[in-house]
């Protein structure tokens, strides 16, 4: 039963070579959509392209249905799964200044790693700003420390926190894409067209 | 040909078939390795790296750089290291493929490049910063952490879209 590297199925030997595949296909597929440009991406923030909330709402719809279909024919052990811990100030923080960031610089590190693949200078210069960034991050660790490790709410899920069976949320997460889907074509037909 | 209609010039998958493949992706990452997909980690096990070639004592007397030096192991010995590695190269065989392998700088063209690349600077270090205090960037925090319903992964992107449409109208001149 799955997860198969965590429960030896498969040696661990095997876990850089699954890592590079698994990057390959990772970055193939956001240079595919389209992710290796800035300004496609920064569309869903002006109404000209929505592919970033596509793309993503819908693999985050895919993926959360097929683990736990995976889940329910024994296939998988969800609860083996990582759950990263809910810190809820620095989540909500660390987002906001993402957003930020996103808006000036028109990447995430996943995208800007596509475009210095491509030969983009600007996500080549973003990607060293990522790194001053970290940089930053670091030096000044001992004044940020205690907000960083501040309201840790443990590995929660929505389960936890709403307090309804996962299908449920499944469900209204599917039927919320769906809305915005078609609420974001309405949107784009009313929008001026940019061209890039 | 005068009356052609403007196009774009890049033809990219369609964004359900694109982000159809991504979740299978996910799936097969979860149900390979047990944890999600991510981006920033490989950078920050660099900037680990860096400091620690640079000023050995420095990183190892930081709370934050210690947690990613062991004893006897390396920073870029990881998992997302690989990963990353694995990115470039397939996001390359991408663009080779279309014949988008190009060296320039895309902008608007109601900016200049200068402007465009110190925006991208500024919006990395803020990137960079922010991923590090969220635990985690789009693909890692959001994007894996919405696939297994991660509390942790809804607030990052609710975070992230939400004041990237509060602070839409400052940029503007920057995209549209």
């Amino acid at each position: 039963m799955g997860p198969l590297l965590p429960n030896g199925i498969i040696p661990p030997e095997w876990n850089y070579i699954i890592a590079i595949l698994i990057g390959i296909a990772f970055g193939y597929i956001m240079e595919a959509t389209g992710f290796s440009s800035s300004r496609k991406l920064a569309g869903v923030f002006y109404g000209y392209d929505f592919a970033v909330l596509k793309v993503f709402f819908t693999s985050a719809v895919v993926a959360v249905i097929g683990l736990y279909y995976l889940d329910y024919l024994n296939f998988l052990d969800i609860s083996q799964l990582y759950v990263q811990p809910t810190y809820l100030w620095a989540a909500v923080i660390g987002g906001m200044i993402m957003g930020v960031g996103f808006l000036a610089g028109g990447f995430c590190p996943g995208t800007s790693l596509c475009a210095v693949a491509i030969g983009k200078i600007d996500g080549m210069v973003f990607t060293v700003g990522l790194m001053i960034g970290i940089l930053i991050f670091s030096e000044s660790f001992s004044v940020l420390e205690p907000f960083f490790e501040s309201s840790n709410l443990g590995h929660i899920t929505l389960v936890d926190t709403l307090g309804i069976s996962p299908y449920w949320i499944i469900f209204i997460m599917t039927i919320l894409a769906i809305a915005a889907f078609a609420i974001s074509d309405k949107i784009r037909n009313k929008v001026k067209k940019v061209f890039y | 040909m005068k009356k052609k209609k403007q196009k774009n010039r890049h033809v990219y998958w369609n964004p359900y078939f694109g982000g159809f493949l991504l979740g299978l992706l996910i799936i097969l990452t979860f149900y390979l390795t047990g944890r999600g997909l991510g981006a920033s980690g490989a950078l920050k096990s660099g900037v680990v790296t860096m400091v620690h070639t640079v000023a050995p004592t420095h990183a190892e007397n930081n709370a934050y750089y210690s947690k990613f030096l062991k004893e006897g192991e390396f920073p870029m010995n990881n998992w997302l290291v690989f990963e990353a590695i694995g990115v470039i190269l397939g996001a390359f065989l991408s663009g080779a493929l279309t014949g988008r392998l190009n060296l320039k700088v895309q902008h608007s063209p109601k900016i200049t490049s200068r402007r465009r690349l110190i925006f991208a600077l500024i919006g990395g270090v803020l990137f960079g910063l922010g991923a590090q205090i969220a635990r985690g960037c789009t693909s890692g925090a959001a994007l894996s952490g919405m696939a297994v319903l991660a509390t942790a992964g809804f607030i990052t992107m609710i975070a992230i879209f939400g004041t990237g449409y509060l602070v839409a109208y400052f940029f503007r001149k920057n995209w549209i």
